[in-house]
């Protein structure tokens, strides 16, 4: 009885293993960042276009902020680009931007172009604070809190659903806390 | 000669399509080709730091070069990219929790698979030995 039956099982198991796998494969290239829940790494960065002006991780502190992770030659960006600067537009969150292993006058050159919806820019051009990030890919958005924790991380472009679903409902959390 | 010449040009020009690095020993060396081959390249996620020609690879062999430059050991190093980029990072993955599956998994599969051959074997062999009774009879 059981070996007669013992195909069905198999092929019923095989199937809801592949069911699984279709449904975690549009998600598996994102890691899920170890850096949720800490402090967000120190560092210390020249503006973007204002190179004498250094600005700190500390200098952040008191306010979230959405620390997104772009570069003037990454494609996703420019897709990203409306919904950045709809968000930042909206005043629901400072919007800062970490110009990620790029050309200094590329990327000035792209914000002119495009618009600037970053508060400022920290210019990262060796992409060494993107290594304490954790970043891999850009465009990447850090959501962190008054208090400097990062509390959510988008990886790829950022959408209106996430800044629904993720950004807004954890800002709210964080001021209820404040 | 000019044939070894170009054998030669074609060699160096392979060596140096990575970034040149100095080691202080060969040990060292060797201490740096395995701790890379053993990290994956989290851009091209099936390629080890190692190999992948990503701009994240090259400043990451470059920063793991400087932390070797500076005595720092294997552990440090492996910690230093954890913390950033999560266990994904190790081909090697550690054992714990949310591990235990894929260390288990392999070995439970090989033990379903040798009892069921056992079973497999035992029943046939009985047969046989059930009609060698019956021709025997």
């Amino acid at each position: 009885m059981i070996s007669r039956l013992l195909p069905i099982i198999i092929f019923l198991a095989l199937g809801i293993l592949l069911a699984f796998g279709l449904k975690i494969a549009d998600h598996k290239t994102e890691i899920p960042s170890p850096l949720i829940g800490k402090q967000m790494p120190a560092f210390s960065l020249p503006l973007l276009g204002q190179e004498e002006s250094l600005v700190s991780d500390q200098d952040l502190l008191g306010q979230p902020f959405l620390l997104n992770v772009w570069a003037s030659w990454c494609p996703t960006c420019r897709y990203e680009h409306p919904v950045i600067t709809d968000l930042a537009e909206s005043g629901v969150v400072r919007v800062i931007g970490l110009n990620y292993r790029d050309e200094a006058a590329d990327a000035q050159e792209w914000l002119r172009r495009f618009g600037n919806p970053y508060e400022f820019s920290l210019a990262d051009l060796s992409g060494r604070t993107g290594i304490d990030f954790g970043v891999y890919a850009a465009p990447e958005s850090f959501l962190v809190d008054a208090q400097g924790i990062i509390v959510f991380k988008q990886i790829g472009a950022m959408t209106p659903e996430v800044i629904e679903q993720e950004i807004i409902p954890r800002l709210q959390a964080g001021s209820k806390v404040q | 000669m000019k044939m070894f010449a170009l054998v030669l040009i074609l060699l160096a020009s392979a060596a140096l399509a990575q970034e040149p690095l100095v080691f202080d020993s060969p040990e060292q060396e060797a201490r740096y080709i395995k701790l890379t081959t053993e990290l994956r390249c989290m851009v091209c996620q099936n390629q080890n730091l190692a190999d992948s020609d990503a701009p994240l690879a090259q400043d990451l062999r470059k920063e793991i070069h400087g932390m070797m430059q500076a005595g720092q050991s294997n552990d440090h190093i492996i910690t230093f990219l954890v913390d950033r980029y999560g266990d994904f990072v190790l081909y090697r993955p550690a054992m714990k929790g949310n591990t235990l599956a894929l260390w288990l998994i392999p070995g439970v599969l090989l033990g379903i698979g040798g009892i069921t051959v056992f079973f497999t074997v035992r029943g046939r062999n009985r047969k046989l030995a059930a009609q060698k009774q019956k021709g025997v009879s």
